[in-house]
């Protein structure tokens, strides 16, 4: 289980001593495997990013994977500009809704998932149970009526009716009760006793530091689920400044018909959106990694 | 430490009383209050209104919902355009799902072999389009499949990807392209914490990495494979996003084109209690079909 706080990034070179040479045509042909891989899932962005830098006129008239004049930050001064700033309320409520809602919902679920793999007390196992089969619950089943109980308060279309509900992560708590198990010794916890520190006082200073790697990788999961997450929002928001950015794109593409020049802040808009989790992800990516593999762990 | 249980002479022996309760309670607490209200009551609630039914008075009459049982699971099975979009998110898993798992293994298979150079640079490479939100992913692949925008126009003008018989698979193709790279870190990562000396033994036998890969590699990442084959058959039977966003490009996907764009359809009309239903038969699919797959890989594995 060491595997799961220290992966290795690259296992680390054999010992080629009578080890037989792979042979060229293998070492070819994967690379070629490797190389048109690169292309199919690469392709796209940079097309992506090439038609953000162009004029509406350019957009069609120039070679489509390649540079014409260079108007990217005019493109961006536009889209902030259109609709009285509505894309940039909409990229902060997105980090809102992902940012706010992950750390509670990492924090949540740590607690959960650590007192599960820690403590022995009646209910234990039948909890963990429950919480797993929420873990097989598709999102969006619970959507609907999620939005018939929050119009038994009449707060649809609110801000919490999104906020609220994607804090719980049962995953998270999966996840984080897998870690503590492995990585959070008893003889530690023993020790804290033993000097007078409180349980909840242990938690967050000795225990939270030794199950970092997971809570990075929870906190980034679901990051990723609430930013992308759409159908929740799209049920029970009216209100277009409480739109999460997907949402708000989204409802500017069926408009294109329409609204022909709005086409250009679609693509740039979907530019721009994508770029704070890529940040965040390569930034990050020290942790998550090892992560990564803890869930297919026996 | 408070609750030290001492055995008091004279009493029955029981079990230890519970340590730490109060901390305990902390802990648990707040993710299980969170996890009943947004969880368990809306699945409570999805059932309680799938039993209802809406009457009225007369034409004119108040509408009010009464216990109907299980008359809206009827008129779920009876409803055909429902049953057709279960049957079409079937076929689009039966295909998306191992066609993605497949290239996903043959690419972590391909990152821990010694055949590739650069390793850092690809495993960077195919996990960014996770970052891409579905929503984002299939705007930008509508405009790369559409006829006369797309980069590819010279391909895209001739075949129509988005016409009624292919729009499914063009589809597929943008949920492949977001999660073979999630797909292939999770089976990377199980392969990386494979002890090397296995290989290294058969290396030495003579064997080749194709046979490394398939004899040895592969059954002991079948855990991983499974893993990634359970999420994979959620998102299949919830797609909802990418479908949704077509049909701003095309007319060929309808309003009920998976079971989710149907579960939101109906709620529109407004029939709450039909989309409930839906919404239920729906879970309980998943479900069953999740759970199935891991009894099933377990049984074999035994």
């Amino acid at each position: 289980m060491t595997t799961i706080t220290k992966a290795p990034l690259d296992r680390p070179a054999s010992t080629k001593l009578g080890a037989p040479k792979e042979k060229l045509a293998s070492r070819t042909a994967a690379m070629i495997i490797m190389g048109v891989s690169t292309l199919y899932f690469l392709v796209p962005i940079w097309w992506l990013f090439i038609s953000s830098t162009k004029s509406r006129e350019q957009f069609s008239s120039t070679a489509a994977l390649w540079f014409a004049d260079f108007n990217l930050f005019t493109n961006i001064a536009d889209l902030i500009a259109y609709n009285d700033g509505v894309y940039l309320k909409w990229m902060l409520n997105s980090i809102l809704y992902a940012g706010s809602g992950a750390l509670l919902g990492t924090l949540f679920a740590a607690m959960c998932g650590y007192a599960l793999a820690k403590y022995r007390f009646p209910g234990r196992e039948l909890i963990f149970n429950v919480v797993l089969g929420g873990v097989l619950v598709p999102a969006t089943a619970l959507a609907l009526p999620l939005f018939l109980i929050f119009s038994q308060f009449n707060a649809t279309n609110t801000f919490w009716s999104v906020f609220l509900p994607s804090i719980v992560s049962p995953f998270g708590v999966y996840l984080a009760r897998i870690f503590a198990a492995s990585s959070v010794p008893d003889e530690l916890l023993e020790a804290a006793r033993l000097d007078g520190a409180s349980e909840i006082r242990t938690f967050f200073s000795v225990s939270r530091r030794l199950m970092t790697p997971a809570l990075v990788t929870i906190f980034l999961f679901q990051f990723v689920a609430i930013w992308n997450n759409f159908f929740l929002p799209l049920i029970m928001l009216r209100d277009q400044t409480l739109f999460p950015v997907t949402l708000g794109l989204y409802t500017w593409n069926s408009q294109v018909n329409q609204i022909p020049e709005i086409r250009t802040f679609v693509i740039i808009g979907a530019f721009l959106s994508i770029i704070p989790l890529i940040i965040a992800f390569l930034s990050l990516q020290r942790f998550w990694r090892g992560g990564l593999g803890a869930g297919s762990v026996k | 430490m408070t609750t030290q249980s001492a055995v008091v002479p004279g009493v029955k022996p029981r079990r230890s009383p519970i340590r730490h309760k109060r901390a305990i309670a902390f802990f648990i607490v707040p993710f299980a209050a969170l996890f009943a209200a947004f969880y368990l009551l809306p699945i409570g609630w999805a059932v309680y209104q799938s039993l209802l039914v809406v009457e009225r008075d007369g034409t004119f009459g108040k509408p009010v919902e009464v216990f109907g049982g299980l008359t809206q699971y009827i008129l779920v099975f009876q409803n055909e355009e429902f049953w057709a979009s279960v049957g079409r998110v079937l076929l689009f898993g039966a295909v998306q799902v191992p066609v993605m798992l497949g290239i996903a293994l043959v690419l972590a298979l391909l990152l821990d072999s010694p055949l590739v150079k650069g390793k850092k640079f690809f495993r960077l490479a195919f996990f960014v389009p996770y970052a891409v939100p579905g929503v984002i992913a299939a705007i930008m692949w509508g405009y790369l499949y559409s006829p006369n925008l797309s980069p590819f126009a010279a391909f895209t003008s001739e075949v129509d990807l988005l016409s009624p018989s292919t729009v499914l698979w063009s589809i597929a193709n943008v949920v492949t392209w977001v999660y073979v790279g999630y797909n292939m870190l999770i089976i990377y990562s199980a392969l990386l914490a494979l002890p090397s000396e296995i290989f290294e033994a058969a290396r030495l036998d003579g064997a080749n990495q194709l046979q490394i890969a398939w004899s040895i590699k592969i059954p002991l990442v079948a855990p991983a494979i499974t893993l990634t084959a359970i999420f994979s058959i959620i998102g299949t039977l919830q797609l909802l996003a990418e479908p949704q966003v077509f049909r701003s490009f095309t007319s060929s996907v309808s309003s009920t084109f998976t079971p989710n764009l149907a579960v939101y359809a109906t709620s529109a009309v407004p029939n709450v209690s039909l989309a409930a239903a839906m919404s239920v038969v729906l879970a309980l699919a998943t479900f069953a079909l999740s759970f199935g797959f891991l009894k099933f890989t377990q049984r074999k594995a035994d």
